[in-house]
């Protein structure tokens, strides 16, 4: 439970504010985080822990992209494909890390590690193509710079899976 | 001339708290809170002209004067949201500058006494955020933040928000919304966020954009006549340009106002790569109206009032540009696209306008548009402009098109005509397919044409 594993950090986050009620983003990235990726009962611990209904806290973390509802991969590329990045040929660079890692758009890969989307601009427009790795900037990408982290992550995620 | 903001050009270690103090960092804040009264801090960035740089351009000395006195608890709320397409400016900032906005912010808070400030930054900036904080942190250490600011008895601590990926988070009221733990869509006004029951916890409330904000320390340290000195009369002092899309030199440019397209484009960025040639300009992102590259625009200077002239708008100044072989009704559907997915839903128009609008687009683009969908994305925009939504979003989403639409009108009858054309050779295909499957008598020519596709 998180009340109990992270009363310290929680403690943390309900102390910025007056309101219980506002500390709700911060714990869903706290749930996702713990779980990786908000199920209905890690909905329903957050909405306890900030005396909301259930309902409320699916709301907003439906309402919100950097929320998931659905189990994802590993690694959650977040490409923008956006118009200022599309100018700099972001929606090819997408397509192409698709075919790589042999996924349809939206998709996770067999192996369970990555999954891709595109999203909207995310302020680095000038370093397109860029995307988001579990929450990290990797800008001025090109396929093999996205091949090279690929397989950087593999073997992490692997080391990891040794240990 | 040295940067006012993006000091991290002249001075690379500047995010670090003591290479800031040791340039001069956080005297604005001392003198501020020494030798001025919250009232001459607001007379002198009234005086200095500076407008709000988030997007609407509202004189920020005039907002913190609406604030009543009286009320017991008031707040500073940092608008660090940042997702306007082509927009990357305030990221900088809070990168490479972060003690100048948290200065600024502190200036703004004595100026109207608040109880915090929040800092809402958006979700995506997750490492700057947590980085933010640590720097927050030194500045309390100094005594520059939290209790007892400077031994004046002031109270006021700085808080980091992260939102988690919702462009209407930008808008303030719904900012306001996201904060509190509220579905992040816009409020109904007035009451205003400065007015009681307007702002955060419905307390009277100042919501600024990071740039604003970090102009405020110079402006207190150097004076408002020298702030109103630098620009023109009525665009005062500097204002970052953001460059995107098909330039050489892509990035974030501090200019004073009143230069002209042409030199931010040329001169600063580059010109545009591969020797081609500029088309159209984007000046604010998606939201404003798009201009088309020609010599009377980019001769015009970059005010708030001379781009208005021109029937776009300043905006946040993100100047997204477009060579001469981008298809501007592809450029339109990507812009269409993202307002559809941002629209928070709460409005008929804008939820149900921007729906209809990404369904002409990909009509278009598949090479099944008509001239009734030319004529729908007249209509549409329409409908959801002049003052018929709750936020500005919806009025927003009509510009790309109706600004597309004026004036490269020509690119989308080119989709139609070849749309149309491909038509009448499909048609003709299947008239001489029915044709020979009629001969042959196997089908009845009604189910010919709907099942040979
Ligand atoms: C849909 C929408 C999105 C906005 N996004 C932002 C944003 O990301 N950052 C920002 O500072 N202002 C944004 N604004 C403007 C804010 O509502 C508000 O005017 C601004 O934060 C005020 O600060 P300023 O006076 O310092 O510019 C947005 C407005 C709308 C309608
Ligand atoms: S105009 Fe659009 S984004 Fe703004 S409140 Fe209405 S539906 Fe929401
Ligand atoms: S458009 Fe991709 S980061 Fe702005």
């Amino acid at each position: 439970m998180l009340a109990e594993k992270y009363a310290d950090r929680i403690e943390k986050i309900f102390s910025k504010y007056p309101d219980k009620r506002s500390a709700i983003m911060d714990l869903l990235y706290l749930a996702q985080e713990e779980y990786g990726w908000l199920s209905g009962d890690a909905l329903e611990e957050v909405a306890a822990l900030v005396d909301v209904d259930p309902t409320q806290a699916h709301s907003i973390a439906g309402f919100y992209t950097m929320y998931s509802e659905k189990p994802k991969g590993k690694y959650w590329f977040q490409v923008c494909t956006d118009l200022p990045c599309a100018l700099r040929g972001a929606d090819d660079f997408y397509q192409a890390l698709c075919e790589y890692l042999g996924v349809e758009d939206g998709g996770t890969t067999e192996d369970g590690l990555f999954t891709v989307e595109q999203v909207m601009c995310l302020a680095a427009c000038d370093r397109a193509p860029m995307m988001q790795c579990n929450f990290h900037y990797h800008e001025n990408l090109d396929l093999d710079k996205v091949k090279a982290l690929v397989e950087q992550l593999r073997q992490e995620a692997a080391a990891a899976q040794g240990e | 001339m040295e940067h006012i903001l993006l000091r991290d050009l002249d001075i690379p270690d500047i995010r670090n708290f003591d290479v800031y103090v040791a340039n001069g960092g956080y005297e604005g804040l001392k003198k501020a809170v020494r030798e001025h009264t919250p009232e001459e801090v607001i007379q002198i960035v009234l005086e200095s002209n500076l407008r709000g740089r988030g997007g609407a351009g509202f004189p920020t000395g005039r907002k913190w004067s609406f604030i009543p006195k009286d009320a017991p608890i008031k707040y500073v709320v940092v608008n660090a949201d940042e997702s306007e397409p082509g927009t990357f400016k305030d990221r900088q900032i809070l990168e490479k500058n972060p003690h100048q906005l948290i200065e600024g912010a502190m200036i703004a808070a004595y100026a109207i006494q608040a109880t915090a400030v929040y800092i809402y930054c958006r979700g995506e900036f997750w490492d700057l955020a947590h980085a933010l904080e640590e720097e927050i942190e030194a500045a309390r250490q100094a005594n520059l933040v939290g209790d007892d600011v400077l031994g004046s008895g002031w109270n006021c601590p700085v808080y980091v928000h992260l939102g988690a990926g919702a462009y209407i988070c930008g808008e303030e009221s719904a900012l306001l919304n996201s904060l509190q733990g509220l579905l992040g869509q816009p409020r109904v006004r007035p009451p205003f966020p400065a007015q009681p029951g307007g702002g955060l916890y419905y307390a009277p409330t100042v919501v600024n954009n990071v740039e604003t904000l970090a102009n405020v320390p110079w402006i207190i340290l150097n004076g408002a006549a020298a702030y109103k000195a630098i620009g023109t009369p009525e665009s005062s002092g500097v204002k970052i340009f953001c460059l995107s899309g098909h330039v050489a030199r892509p990035g974030n440019y501090e200019l004073p106002f009143g230069i002209t397209f042409r030199e931010l484009i040329f001169e600063h960025g580059g010109g545009i790569p591969n020797g081609k040639k500029l088309k159209a300009i984007l000046p604010s992102g998606a939201s404003g109206p798009v201009l088309p590259a020609t010599g009377e625009v980019l001769d015009a200077p970059l005010t708030y009032e001379s781009v208005a002239a021109l029937g776009s708008t300043l905006g946040s100044a993100s100047f997204i540009l477009m060579d001469e072989d981008t298809d501007m009704v592809w450029a339109a559907a990507k812009m269409t696209h993202f307002f559809k997915h941002e629209s928070c839903g709460k409005c008929t128009p804008c939820r149900e306008g921007t729906y209809w609008l990404e369904r002409i687009y990909r009509r278009l683009l598949r090479g099944e548009g008509t001239m009734r969908d030319l004529e729908l994305l007249k209509s549409i925009p329409r409908n959801m402009q002049g003052g018929v939504t709750l936020c500005a979003l919806g009025e927003f989403a009509a510009n790309p098109v109706l600004s597309t639409v004026q004036h490269f009108y020509a690119e989308y009858e080119e989709y139609v005509r070849h749309a149309e054309a491909t038509r009448e050779a499909r048609q003709a295909a299947e008239q001489m397919h029915d044709y020979t499957l009629g001969e042959a008598g196997e089908l009845p020519e009604a189910v010919g044409q709907g099942g040979v596709r």
